[in-house]
Formats: C-alpha cells, sequence, structure tokens
C-alpha cells in the first residue's frame, strides 16, 4: 500500500529525529553527570568486569523483559481479537500482585504461601477477565460502542480499578513475606537470586506453554485466526464469542501472573504497580507487531533487556525513553513491528 | 470524433498515440520478490475511454497508483499532459487535473453527500486557514460550489440524498456519489477503479451514459473493469495487462478475438512472448484441450 | 448533611480553575483529534512547554507577555516536532512518538543537567506577578450566592474563560470554513482527499500546530494562576484524561470540549464533596470510608461515571449517533 511507500521516504526524518532527541538525551545525562556538583545519573561503577557487569544485567533484562512479555501477552491479543485498546491492563497486572499479597500476607487472618498464593491469583485474574468480558466490553460491543468511547470506557475503569485498590489495600508499598531477603547465588560470571532464577524459568515455561496453547489447540489457533482476520475466521464456522471471552480469561491470568512476579522482584506491591508498566507494555506490544501474542512475547523481551542493558550507562529514569528509542528504532525498519503482519501497515 | 483516429492504429502493445494525454515509459514496480508492474510503454489517447482490463493480480490497481502519485515506482518516467510526474505526490497530481477513484470506494462516510461534493471543488479561498478566517471572502465561492454540486448531484440521481450521511449511502449510491465528487474537481482525466462494482444494473447503465456524456465533452476516461458487457459497450480502446506487462492493445472487437487476451484469462501460456508461433499454437490448441 | 454546600463546591469547581485548564487542553486536543482523527497522545506536553516557556522567560528577565508568547510559539514548534516524521506514516507513530515525546520532555525538565535553566524538580514559582498586578478587583470575596473567590482567583478565572472563549471562536471560525471539512476529510480518509487535491501533510501539520498552541494556553493559565512549575504536574494521565474530556463532549463539536470539562469537574467535586459530608455527618460509617479515601472514591465514582456515560451515549455530549454507528473503526 501507498502509505508505507512513502515510510520508506521518511524513515529517514524519523531516524534523524530520534537520533536528535537520543543524544540530547544522552548528552543531558552526560553533561548532568560532569557537573562538579554530581548529576542525578548513576554513573556505572567500575568494580567488575565490563563483560561481566553486562551479562548480569542482561539477566536482570530477562527478568524485566519476561515479566513485561507475560503482562503485554494479553494486551495484544485483546486488540487482535476485539480491536479494544485496554488502557486498564494496568489494573490487571496489580490486581494479581494485590490478592497474592492478601493470601500471602496473613490480613485475611490466614496465610498461604506464596507458591500457593500466586496460582490462585492468576486464577482470580482470569475471572476477573471474564467478568469484565461478560459484563461490560461483551455488552458494548453489541451495542455497537465505537473504538473510540471504548478507550473512555477503558480510561475509566483504570481509574475505578486502580482506586478500588487503593482504597482496599492502601498507598503503602509491602513486599511479599516470602523471598523478602534473598541472597543472590553465583553461576559463573552471573549472580542471580534464587527467586529471580524462578521467575525466569517459570515465566520462560508459561510462555512456552501459551505458545503451545496459540499453535497447537483448537481454541490457541482459532484466538490467532479471529486476531488476523475476523470476518474470515467467522466465516470458517469459529465460534468468535467464545474465543473473546478465552482471549479475556487468558490474557488477564497471564497479567495477574505478571504482576506477582513484579511484585516479587522488584521493589514491592504498590497499588499503581501495573499503571506505571503501562507504557512499556504499550511499547512492547507495538514493537513485536499489534495483535500478536508472540510479537508481544519478543517486544517485552526485548525492551527489558535494552532498557537494562542502557542502566550501564544512563540513569533508569529514562527506562521509559530507551524503550521507546528502541521501539521507533525498529518500527523505522519494520513499520509493522517485529512480528506484525505486512498489511496492517498504512 | 477523437476516438475515430485510433481506428487506424495498429494493435501493438505500447502503440504510440496521436494526441496523447499520458505518456509512460518504463515504468516498473515489484514488492519482495514479485513483478507487479512491468511497462515499457503506454499512451493513453486524448478524449477517449480507454479501458484497461486482466485478470486479477495483473497490476492496473497498482498501476494507477503509480501513475497518480500514491505509489512510488522503482523506475520509470510518465507525463500528463506533457509534465512530468515523477516524484510528484498524489494531491498535487490531483490539482493538475488527473483523478482517480478506488476500488474499495472511499466516500467520507460521516460527512454528509453534499459536503464529500464541496470538498472535491479545488482553489477554495476557504481551505486555507488564514482565508478561513475570512469569511467574506469564501462565503460567495461557497455558494458557487454548492450550485454546481447540486446540478451534479441531480445528473446522477442523488440529489435528494444531499443533506444524509454518505455512510447511510447504498454501496452502488456511494460509487456514484465518488464519480460525481471526482468530477467536482473538474479533471481533464479520470482513472475510475471499477466504477460498475456493486452498482444494481439500471443503475449502470445510466452510469455509462453519464461516462459516454462526459467524454464526448471533452474528459479522458481511464477505467479498470471487469465486467466485459460494460467494457465492450463504452470503450473506445482497450489495453490489456497482465503479470504486470501491457500485452494487447486495440478496439474492443480485436481484443475480443485476441488469443493472447484470451490465455491470459485462462494462464496457459504464461509468460511467452507474443510470437506467431505462439500464436497460432493456442488458436490451433484453444485452452482447456489436453495437459495443464 | 449540607447538600447545598456541596452544590456549591460542585459549581465553584466547575466554573473554577481546573475546568479552564481541561477546557483549553480540550479544545486544542480536539482540533487534532476530534477534527483530523490525529492520535497525539503527547499532548500534556505542550502544557509542559507553554508553563515553561512563561515561567522561564520571565525567570530571564524577560515580561510576562512574552513568556506567553513564547510558549504558544514552543507549542508549535512542539506541533510540528510531532508531525514532521510521523505524519507521513502509520497513525500508531504519532500516538507513540507523541507519548514518549512529552515523557521525554518531563525527565528533560527534571533532569539535573538542564536545572540551570528549568530547576528540575523543584520547579518554578512566583514569576505571575505581573499577571496578578493588572486585577482590577481589590481584595476581597467575590461571587453570586455562596459561590465565592478570591480577588485574584477570580481575575484569573475571568481572563481564563475569556481565553476559553476566544479559542472556542478560532475553531468555531476555522471548522465551519471549508479548512474544517478538509480536516474531517483527512480523518474519514486521507488518501480520498489525497485524490481530490487536497495536501493532506500540510493540513495535519497545521491541525498538530493549532491544537498545540491552545493547548499550550492551558499551561501558560496553569503556570500563571498557580504562579508555579514543576515537571510532575505534566504526566500522561493528564493526557488521558484530557481525551476523556473531549470524547464526553463529543469529539469534533466546537463546545464539546467545553462542555465536557465543566460536566467532568462537576461531577468529580461534587461526589467528592457529598462523600465528604456524608462522613461527617456519620451516613458512611468510618470503618467503611475515611475521609481520606474519599479522594479515591472520588476517582471510582468518576470512572464509573465514564463507564456509564460512554455505555448510554458513546456519541458524547453534543456528538451524533448515527456518525458513531457508521463509525467504521
Amino acid at each position: 500500500m501507498p502509505t508505507s511507500e512513502k515510510g520508506r521516504i521518511s524513515a529517514t526524518r524519523l531516524g534523524v529525529f530520534v537520533l536528535v532527541v537520543f543524544a540530547v538525551v544522552v548528552g543531558s545525562e552526560a553533561l548532568g553527570a560532569a557537573s562538579p556538583l554530581g548529576g542525578s545519573s548513576v554513573v556505572a561503577q567500575v568494580s567488575a568486569s565490563f563483560g561481566g557487569r553486562l551479562l548480569n544485567v542482561t539477566v536482570d533484562g530477562l527478568v524485566v523483559g519476561l515479566i513485561i512479555a507475560l503482562t503485554s501477552v494479553g494486551l495484544s491479543l485483546i486488540f487482535g481479537v476485539t480491536g479494544l485498546i485496554n488502557f486498564a491492563h494496568g489494573e490487571l497486572v496489580t490486581f494479581g500482585a494485590v490478592v497474592a499479597w492478601f493470601l500471602n500476607s496473613g490480613s485475611w487472618g490466614f496465610r498461604v504461601a506464596l507458591a500457593i498464593a500466586t496460582p490462585i491469583a492468576v486464577v482470580a485474574g482470569g475471572l476477573l477477565g471474564a467478568g469484565l468480558e461478560k459484563g461490560l466490553f461483551g455488552p458494548l460491543r453489541r451495542r455497537r460502542v465505537p473504538n473510540v468511547s471504548l478507550i473512555v470506557t477503558t480510561i475509566g475503569l483504570s481509574l475505578v480499578i486502580r482506586h478500588v485498590i487503593l482504597i482496599w489495600y492502601g498507598p503503602q508499598v509491602h513486599k511479599y513475606r516470602d523471598y523478602a531477603i534473598e541472597i543472590a547465588r553465583d553461576y559463573g560470571p552471573v549472580s542471580i537470586t534464587d527467586v529471580k532464577l524462578a521467575i525466569i524459568i517459570i515465566s520462560l515455561l508459561v510462555l512456552g506453554i501459551v505458545g503451545l496453547f496459540l499453535t497447537k489447540t483448537k481454541l490457541g489457533t482459532g484466538m490467532r485466526a479471529v486476531a488476523d482476520n475476523r470476518e474470515l475466521a467467522e466465516a470458517s464456522g469459529i465460534d468468535v464469542r467464545k474465543i473473546i471471552l478465552a482471549t479475556w480469561v487468558g490474557g488477564a491470568a497471564l497479567a495477574a501472573l505478571g504482576g506477582v512476579f513484579q511484585g516479587i522482584g522488584f521493589a514491592g506491591v504498590s497499588w499503581d504497580l501495573g499503571f506505571k508498566l503501562l507504557l512499556l507494555m504499550f511499547a512492547a506490544v507495538i514493537l513485536g507487531g499489534l495483535g500478536t501474542a508472540f510479537g508481544a512475547m519478543v517486544g517485552g523481551i526485548l525492551i527489558g533487556v535494552s532498557t537494562q542493558i542502557s542502566s550501564l550507562w544512563l540513569s533508569t529514569e529514562f527506562k521509559l525513553v530507551i524503550a521507546f528509542a528502541v521501539l521507533i528504532l525498529v518500527l523505522m525498519v519494520r513499520p509493522q513491528g517485529i512480528l506484525g503482519r505486512r498489511e496492517r501497515v498504512g | 470524433m477523437p476516438a475515430d483516429v485510433l481506428t487506424a492504429l495498429p494493435r501493438i502493445p505500447g502503440i504510440p498515440k496521436p494526441d496523447p494525454i499520458l505518456v509512460a515509459d518504463g515504468v516498473h514496480r515489484h514488492f519482495g520478490g514479485l513483478v507487479a508492474v512491468d511497462i515499457d510503454h503506454l499512451e493513453i489517447q486524448r478524449g477517449t475511454i480507454t479501458g484497461l482490463i486482466g485478470p486479477n493480480g495483473a497490476g492496473k490497481t497498482t498501476l494507477f497508483n503509480l501513475l497518480t502519485g500514491f505509489d512510488t515506482p522503482d523506475a520509470g518516467a510518465w507525463s500528463f499532459s506533457g509534465k512530468n510526474l515523477a516524484g510528484m505526490s498524489a494531491y498535487r497530481v490531483a490539482r493538475l487535473g488527473m483523478v482517480r477513484t478506488f476500488q474499495l470506494t472511499k466516500a467520507l462516510m460521516r460527512l454528509s453527500v453534499i459536503d464529500n461534493m464541496k470538498l472535491g471543488a479545488t482553489g477554495q479561498t476557504g481551505e486555507r486557514a488564514l482565508g478561513a478566517l475570512t469569511p467574506w471572502r469564501w462565503q460567495q465561492q461557497e455558494k458557487e460550489i454548492e450550485a454546481r454540486a447540486e446540478a451534479l448531484l441531480e445528473r446522477f440521481t442523488l440529489g435528494r440524498m444531499r443533506d444524509d450521511l454518505a455512510g447511510t449511502l447504498s454501496g452502488g449510491q456511494r460509487k456514484l456519489l465518488e464519480l460525481a465528487r471526482a468530477l467536482m474537481v473538474e479533471p481533464t482525466l479520470i482513472m475510475l477503479d471499477e466504477p460498475t462494482a456493486g452498482v444494481a444494473p439500471a443503475l449502470t447503465e445510466s452510469l455509462l451514459v453519464h461516462i459516454k456524456t462526459l467524454r464526448d465533452e471533452g474528459l479522458s476516461v481511464v477505467f479498470i473493469e471487469h465486467d466485459m458487457d460494460v467494457i465492450m459497450d463504452i470503450s473506445d480502446w482497450i489495453v490489456v495487462m497482465a503479470e504486470g506487462k501491457v500485452i494487447a492493445e486495440g478496439r474492443p472487437a480485436d481484443i475480443a478475438a485476441n488469443p493472447m487476451v484470451i490465455d491470459a484469462y485462462l494462464g496457459r501460456w504464461h509468460g511467452e512472448a507474443a510470437t506467431p508461433e505462439v500464436e497460432q499454437a493456442i488458436v490451433e490448441h484453444p485452452p482447456g484441450e489436453g495437459e495443464r | 448533611m449540607d447538600l447545598v454546600r456541596s452544590l456549591v463546591d460542585a459549581i465553584r469547581s466547575a466554573l473554577g480553575t481546573s475546568a479552564v485548564m481541561f477546557a483549553l487542553a480540550g479544545v486544542g486536543l480536539n482540533v487534532m483529534f476530534g477534527y483530523t482523527g490525529l492520535l497525539n497522545f503527547g499532548h500534556v506536553g505542550s502544557l509542559l512547554v507553554g508553563g515553561y516557556g512563561v515561567a522561564i522567560t520571565v525567570n530571564l528577565g524577560g515580561p510576562l507577555w512574552l513568556g506567553v508568547l513564547v510558549g504558544i510559539a514552543a507549542a508549535v514548534v512542539l506541533g510540528l516536532i510531532y508531525g514532521l516524521p510521523t505524519l507521513r506514516l502509520r497513525e500508531d507513530y504519532l500516538a507513540i512518538v507523541t507519548i514518549a515525546a512529552a515523557e521525554i520532555l518531563r525527565l528533560l525538565t527534571r533532569s539535573s543537567a538542564l536545572e540551570p535553566i528549568t530547576r528540575g524538580v523543584f520547579g518554578i514559582q512566583k514569576f505571575a506577578n505581573a499577571f496578578y498586578s493588572l486585577n482590577p478587583f481589590p481584595l476581597g470575596s467575590y461571587g453570586i450566592w455562596r459561590i465565592t473567590w478570591s480577588a485574584n482567583t477570580l481575575w484569573a478565572i475571568l481572563v481564563g474563560w475569556v481565553v476559553v472563549g476566544l479559542s472556542v471562536l478560532l475553531v468555531w471560525a476555522l471548522t465551519r470554513a471549508p479548512w474544517g471539512r478538509v480536516l474531517k476529510a483527512i480523518r474519514e480518509d486521507e488518501d480520498a482527499a489525497r485524490s481530490l487535491g487536497k495536501n493532506v501533510f500540510g493540513y495535519k501539520l497545521q491541525s498538530l500546530a493549532i491544537g498545540g498552541a491552545i493547548g499550550s494556553l492551558a499551561g501558560i493559565f496553569f503556570a500563571v494562576q498557580t504562579q508555579s512549575v514543576n515537571p510532575d504536574s505534566f504526566q500522561p494521565l493528564f493526557t488521558f484524561l484530557a481525551y476523556a474530556v473531549v470524547i464526553l463532549g463529543g469529539p469534533g463539536r466546537v463546545l464539546g470540549p467545553v462542555v465536557g470539562s465543566v460536566l467532568f469537574w462537576f461531577l468529580l467535586s461534587f461526589t467528592e464533596a457529598i462523600l465528604r459530608q456524608a462522613t461527617l455527618a456519620g451516613f458512611i460509617p468510618s470503618w467503611l470510608l475515611t475521609a481520606q479515601e474519599v479522594a479515591a472514591v472520588r476517582w471510582v465514582l468518576v470512572g464509573l461515571g465514564l463507564i456509564l456515560l460512554m455505555a448510554f451515549r458513546p456519541q458524547g455530549l453534543f456528538g451524533s449517533r448515527e456518525e458513531t454507528l457508521i463509525d467504521a473503526r
């Protein structure tokens, strides 16, 4: 289609723009570091070898990236299957983290080990997803509410859920009781805590299962078919309503899992844990290709790894900037995203 | 009649025309490994109706896109009334007087029919931001445009629906609207992409009458069409494309009997040059006989 | 329980400074999104450059009116920066680039490197004395019935609504003209617009520039009225709420964002006031809801309100249901 051709020409302009922005950002960081009063940037300590640090930072990035991958799969599939951009997806993430916390912390009178609380939180997340589809988005779609108005609905929903959680859970940040203090073990040059290693392994396993589900099962392939071409899928006799429900349940469940991991791995559980991840999730989804689950996985991992690696040179507050820079650079070369379909361009 | 000069022309693909309004040279476009358009030479005679036919995937719409600036070719030069169009953006091409319609109708759905039409007029002072802020300058022009639009709508039997949103019209009515809107631009060459697809037969009849009248009034028309009856009915000249190339040109009668054309649609002798031997072979062994 | 008091608070808020700010931001966003269909998700960035433009100019010794011009000019430039590299590409690009650019602006403003100019996380304060020195109202309280404001706030509000009125007038004049028709055509189908000889790229740039300029007025108003700018006042959430305000009022309608903003702030304050009254009066027991949690409940109710409104009137207050039913997307 024509627009992608025009895109060919303007990619250079976009590239120049990105490089200029990048230069400004990096430059200001460097200036800040060079200032005699010291800057807000954290210049990496020259202690271990660079290769060792790079490896460690990459592994850290893998943790971040896998969590973003888990939480973004649902976001991408929901868009692919229903055309909805879910601004409330961050709250589904927070929901999982918070439910697990309540079970684990003993505030409800009993304590559950986190290893058990997590699957319960995932199920709860799935139920919430089902409830939202059956009770809200399904009916609205049948009333033919346009997508633009649905965006406002998700904005409203995100306000509701986020503040209900705020009331219910409170504004403080709590850590889970389990895994609060972990010792990092050394695996050659890489140093990582047991729980973060577990997160990596479990996430890879779960994503692998999701991948198998999407490629080998009838429901999963149906999901991909609907995301790819809804009319064609419907014409082939696929029960689209069932698919949509399954997408919401699965997407919300994965988001909940990601939320628990985020709570374990980084700074603890807070009411806006998911909201803070939202922009990174959007970046991951678009990077990987809107509407594809595998794209979200790849996009998430890429963003996680690149933002962590960048922390060797830039202060962490620029994480989001790096994520977007990576996103824009990839889109220059492949406007539909890494795994996106060509036709979606222009 | 301008079409009469065509009768004497040899029926060779790429044959120059006595008074061409559009000339294309060496226009090439590929997508990945697939060649979409590969035109050595093509000329369109001014003031005639030229039909552009060919099987699906022949490159007809791509050619439209390339010639009108909606796509950029990998190579080639083309000119409109002598003006070189290479590198010109689509809107400039339209302003020069070469207007195209789209295979999937682009009626502006949430605008009213009359607004769709008024949009077509060029040179509107009110369309510039500063001009917009001085209403006394564009209001008179607006009245004139509206009168012209209403007249055209009447001609296309869309007058009753002037204030309806375009999205409420039927598919065929929207096709008519798109054509009427294109005429508001006052083009010298109009490129129609399947203008009768989805239009009811009765409406198609009147549509064809309109197009012929426009041709008589001096408008040059190129149109892509799959309906052979329509093509044979109104074309002064037909260009046949297959696999990105022009494989035949001629008057309707010539094309109907042309074995290369028949073959292009039925697909037996892909890509072979139209040598006399090949043509003879096709005549002796029509498609359908034997293997393949 | 003082229902009247709640109503008074709500009206004060609906006519007050936040409503003005959101109205201006909304009118600007409406030009870009409502009329042209551009997904600018970095709108808060226009407010940031507007507010900081004023603050920095005055801080460097310039007069206030120059600061205002600088703010507006900066937003126009920002609009062009948003548009030039991205407008020929897919629409998602604009959304991504704008949201990223706005966050980059905020982070840069916060950063230590630019601290000499922007004062980093501390922000800039007390730069709008020139504005308040023009205040014709002597010290005191003014208003109708029980809806009162201090002299300075009243002055700001009056000037603010006049600016809202002027920007609405500008948008009205532009959009009733053929110029507005082209924007709407671009929104519906840009290739169709191109095929009719319209310079789509140019119009989109104009839309971003004008929408951004009006948005910067919101930032300027905020900065002058509060006499303070601070990087963390300009977060993405603001842009999301601005979208809500525009869609609430009806996108592509001249008065939509204004009424949307007034309604939004009325609801926000009314629910807060009612809740506060109810907890103080004991209607809502404190074990269920403490006074501190009222703020959160307010947002819950606002969110619910948005959801309900979109369910029962998805076209917004001024929008046309017929149009939304046609909405291809």
